[in-house]
């Protein structure tokens, strides 16, 4: 859990590539803001893996490594809510039915854990369809005094 | 770091000692060629040591199933070796515990194979 006693606003914002290398940097950009705010370590690892899967929508299923279309990225600690913000410009992507990766028939499957895992590690998460092309996530973690 | 593996053999079973990152890209991919390659040689008892990993994202969880499918496909057994926290937990959340064969001793996960 995330230490309060140093209330503080940051924010970062970021254009970055439709790459692998921008999965990593904006991970590293992440669990570093939120390692100065006070999240302990089993909370940064939840973070990261949560921006982690996020950028890799993005990159992967939303821009599809396209080089002409960017991924935004921001996060920000706010009072008790750090919040990341990640958008591509793809075709966009059904968040709202996705097969329950838990059931004995998807269980084997090989894909299909992201968006699981991001709703399992952060507090909040959201998806949204952008006009006339995107989609943009808002991951959500609070900190809690110890 | 990204993923190490080395292979060695004890008895007739092949263990692979992973280390670094499992993630999308070149760390998964190297697994999956190790493992696909492995059944290729009819190799039929593969332990995964995953002590030193120190990182497996969805996609490096999807390897690990695929090499799951793969192997036991192919009539063969695998197992996975020394899961640290970060590992297991993922596992159990993903209800994956269970369906691997999971050891923290490497000589009970070798005469564990049949």
């Amino acid at each position: 859990m995330g230490d309060l006693s140093r209330p503080a606003t940051e924010f970062v914002e970021r254009s970055l590539e439709s790459t692998l290398e921008s999965v990593d940097h904006a991970e590293d950009l992440a669990v570093g803001l939120a390692r100065r705010a006070g999240f302990d370590e089993e909370d940064l690892m939840k973070i990261g893996l949560a921006v982690r899967e996020s950028m890799v929508n993005a990159v992967v299923h939303g821009n599809r490594y396209n080089t002409n279309k960017k991924v935004r990225f921001s996060a920000s600690m706010n009072g008790s809510r750090f919040t990341v913000r990640v958008t591509d410009e793809g075709e966009g992507f059904d968040y709202v039915n996705l097969p329950d990766p838990l059931t004995p028939e998807n269980l084997l499957r090989t894909s299909g854990r992201g968006i699981f895992l991001i709703r399992s590690f952060m507090d909040d998460f959201h998806a949204r369809r952008l006009e006339p092309a995107g989609t943009e996530v808002t991951l959500v973690k609070f900190a809690v005094s110890k | 770091m990204s993923v190490k593996l080395n292979t060695r053999q004890v008895g007739d079973v092949s263990v692979v000692d992973v280390a670094g990152r499992i993630t999308l890209g070149e760390g998964s991919s190297a697994l999956r060629e190790t493992l696909r390659e492995m059944v290729s040689k009819n190799q039929k008892k593969i332990l995964l040591n995953l002590g030193d990993v120190s990182y497996i994202d969805s996609s490096g969880i999807g390897e690990l199933v695929s090499g799951f499918t793969t192997v036991t496909n192919s009539g063969g057994q695998l197992k996975l070796l020394n899961l640290n926290k970060r590992v297991k937990d993922l596992l159990q959340i993903t209800k994956l515990y269970t369906v691997f064969d999971v050891h923290e001793d490497e000589a009970h996960a070798i005469r564990a194979f049949a």
